[in-house]
């Protein structure tokens, strides 16, 4: 039998009462028109359709397939559309380890994405070395790139990694417009060596 | 009559004598080891005699016992025979000065990236082999990670508080 | 990369080969690896393979560990089967301290691994219907996929890198909902198997695409070291769980699926038919686990308390276990002195374990013989001469599995 339902609400069975509706951003309403600052709608936007590339290199790679699969569906909050290629996507979801032999792939993959950019590390092994304190991992992406989401987890499962995607969502809709040529940001990244 | 631990053994030192030596069975599995110069002989011959035939290289590994002077690094070979089902250990010792042990590569295929990475973790020179350079760690590396001498862990990590690991 | 002498093959109109960097990132490689290949148009000429973009040093950090550590290092390995490499750790540690365990353990690992390997099987051929452009049957499978690690989960809490079981069997006994599940599974997925093999194996695309490239014979695949279902594809009927028979598998009747040419078709049709060999084997391992009543329905491991963890009952209230407690977790236990090397068959092949231990309370070297790092070196000999679509399909169906490469 397959499940054709699955917004059943747990009180109110009758679907028509039970259909909820996102939070519209503070603004002033009025018949025709909606005013807002343009930051609230950009971000509604941006947060709604993030497109990720998934930076898969070990086994949170296969739970990051899982999230994307049927079962837990990354698509549903707007990412259906994974992309491979830097310069077309918004989020760098770094998931795995990430050995020193990889570290700068990994900055020039951030490099070429263009702005705005954020990065979500996934997982133990890109957060901060995981278990592997070696000589050859790199102890954290944070090293080589700057990280706004990390996810912990030995994997995580795909409940945790859809949850950090969501505090990515609330980063995005949140953010000022002007963050990305403010003289912080600038800083930040000088202080990775990234221009 | 079919393949069992003591014909090999038998066969062996039939064709080379005391060359070969430290015969050992452990769970199993005959062992013998021999000088390095002789190790492509042994193996050519293993392949070669039709009532032996171990023509499956399992693995290629090496290990270091640094408290066996002159003989530090040890490059340990397990060889099969699919048809009689009969597994064999070989092993070649070495020392830290003159690391120079010949390539297995014309005999078996899988052989090449298997000496690699004994090159890349011990320092073993295989000597003929067509493309001996680092496969698995960093190109630009110095020393050689798996010898017993090197820690595992980077030193100059600074986020990780050895203290509190128990290791300062 | 030296490529002075690389030479265009006959009857072609470039005036020199096209070099391709296709990078440790690239959605066709799964897994980081680089290929740098030199193409004359669309044909491979020759490629060079790096490897070690996800060298984690297990080998070396296996030293560190006593031998419960090392499980968790041993997951990490083919994580798509993590099981698997799991129960071999402990049977190379149960062989190399004289340990047997008993035969209701036997089956249960043997339920759990053929589970694994049904898991493994069913990513490897869900992405070769992806390469070749057929995303379906991969959502299609994964949902099954779901259902295998809620048994792990149900079993050891975990879904994908399970550190499942202990030395002599398992933490605790299967519950009544890990059974429950079981005989969902099995009487759901044979219909999505037959469903995922009707989409693809007489799908005239999909065997235009996969026929005839990517093969290599028997000879030259025994050479290279091919074991697991690349060396079946071509032909050569070796499968340590017949050959070396670990976990009672002598009990269990079962065929090797062999293939002609080695091909991709073949190497897919072979993976296909062992998941046919999987749920056989499972059914008979769980009508053997029934067969067990009374107090043997309940042994779940083998009576070994030097190397047992022993129930936290017990550890409050009797001297000796909490004493074989604090041993056991402080790693006091010395293991004996000697060397073992013990194959399991992984997902990819022949997963061995070289263990060589000195008396102390971590293994002296422990070197892991992977099946994906040997068979990989073939690479450049497989696509040779071949189109570089047909290059990318060829690599998804060896199914290699990064963290085992590099290890």
């Amino acid at each position: 039998m397959r499940p054709v339902r699955f917004n059943i609400h747990p009180k109110e069975a009758a679907i028509a009462d039970a259909i909820g509706m996102g939070k519209a951003p503070d603004g002033v309403p009025g018949e025709g028109f909606f005013a807002t600052q343009l930051s609230s709608v950009v971000g509604l936007a941006r947060k709604n359709s993030l497109w990720p590339l998934p930076f898969a290199t070990s086994c949170c790679g296969i739970e990051f397939m899982a999230t994307m699969a049927s079962h837990y569906d990354l698509s549903r909050f707007g990412s259906e559309r994974v992309g491979f290629s830097p310069r077309q996507c918004d989020l760098l979801m770094v998931m795995g380890t990430i050995a020193k032999k990889m570290a700068p792939v990994l900055r020039q993959v951030y490099i070429q994405m263009a702005e705005p950019r954020w990065v979500i590390a996934v997982g133990a092994c890109a957060s901060s070395g995981g278990i592997f304190d070696t000589y050859s991992v790199l102890q954290g992406i944070d090293q080589v790139i700057p990280v706004d989401v990390y996810v912990p987890g030995c994997p995580p499962r795909p409940e945790a990694i859809i949850d950090g995607f969501m505090k990515i969502q609330d980063l995005v809709g949140q953010e000022s417009i002007r963050r990305r040529n403010s003289e912080q940001y600038k800083a930040l990244l000088n202080s990775y060596g990234i221009q | 009559m079919s393949l069992n631990n003591e014909i090999v053994q038998e066969k062996l030192i039939e064709k080379f004598g005391d060359q070969v030596s430290q015969f050992a069975t452990s769970y199993g599995m005959l062992s013998f080891e021999s000088p390095k110069e002789m190790n492509l002989k042994v193996l050519q011959f293993l392949y070669d005699e039709p009532s032996l035939a171990f023509t499956f290289l399992t693995d290629i590994c090496a290990v270091n016992y640094p408290d066996q002077k002159g003989a530090e690094l040890v490059v340990v070979y397990h060889l099969h025979n699919l048809k009689e089902n009969i597994r064999l250990r070989f092993s070649v010792s070495t020392s830290l000065e003159n690391t120079d042990v010949y390539t297995a590569t014309k005999l078996f295929e899988s052989a090449n990236w298997m000496e690699r990475e004994t090159y890349d973790f011990f320092g073993i020179n295989f000597v003929g082999h067509p493309n001996l350079k680092r496969i698995l760690n960093v190109d630009e590396m110095d020393y050689f990670p798996l010898r017993k001498e090197f820690p595992l862990e980077d030193q100059t990590r600074i986020d990780k508080d050895d203290e509190m690991f128990g290791r300062g | 990369m030296e490529h002075n002498h690389i030479t265009l093959p006959e009857g072609s109109i470039e005036k020199t080969t096209t070099t391709l960097n296709i990078g440790p990132t690239h959605p066709a490689t799964h897994g980081v690896f680089q290929n740098i290949m030199e193409v004359d148009g669309e044909r491979v000429v020759s490629s060079e393979q790096t490897v070690g973009y996800i060298h984690r040093a297990f080998e070396k950090l296996a030293e560190r560990r006593p031998l419960y550590q090392i499980t968790t290092i041993t997951d990490r390995l083919n994580y798509c089967s993590s099981p698997i490499n799991n129960m071999g750790w402990h049977i190379t540690c149960e062989k190399f301290l004289k340990i047997e365990t008993p035969k209701r353990v036997d089956y249960l690992r043997v339920i759990i691994m053929e589970l694994a390997r049904i898991s493994d099987h069913l990513i490897c051929n869900s992405i070769v219907g992806v390469d070749t452009g057929a995303y379906t049957g991969f959502l299609y499978v994964m949902q099954y996929r779901e259902l295998i690690y809620e048994i792990y989960e149900e079993i050891c809490g975990s879904r994908l890198t399970t550190n499942m079981g202990r030395i002599g069997g398992f933490e605790r006994n299967f519950t009544n909902t890990a059974f429950t599940k079981l005989e969902k599974f099995l009487n759901e997925y044979p219909k999505v198997l037959k469903e995922f093999e009707n989409l693809f194996t007489r799908n005239r695309i999909f065997m235009e695409r996969t026929q005839g490239t990517g093969g290599i014979s028997a000879e030259r695949a025994m050479n290279y070291g091919f074991t697991g279902p690349n060396l079946r594809a071509a032909g050569v009927d070796y499968d340590v769980r017949v050959h070396q028979p670990y976990s009672s598998y002598q009990d269990f009747n079962f065929t090797v699926p062999v293939g002609t040419t080695g091909d991709n078709y073949d190497r897919f049709l072979v993976r296909n038919a062992e998941m046919w060999e999987s749920i056989s084997i499972i059914r008979q391992a769980y009508e053997k686990v029934q067969a067990f009543k009374g107090a043997e329905a309940e042994v779940y491991h083998a009576d070994v308390p030097e190397y047992y963890l022993p129930k936290k009952e017990d550890v409050y209230t009797k001297m000796e276990a909490l004493i074989w407690h604090f041993k056991i977790i402080m790693g006091e236990i010395d293991l004996p002195k000697g060397q073992i090397y013990s194959p399991v068959e992984g997902g990819n092949g022949e997963l061995g374990f070289y263990l060589i231990s000195d008396g102390g309370r971590t293994p002296f070297r422990l070197h892991f013989r992977r099946p994906c790092f040997i068979y990989y070196q073939a690479y450049t000999e497989l696509i040779k001469g071949g189109m570089l679509s047909d290059a990318v399909v060829t690599m998804s169906s060896l199914n290699l599995i990064a963290g085992e490469l590099d290890a």
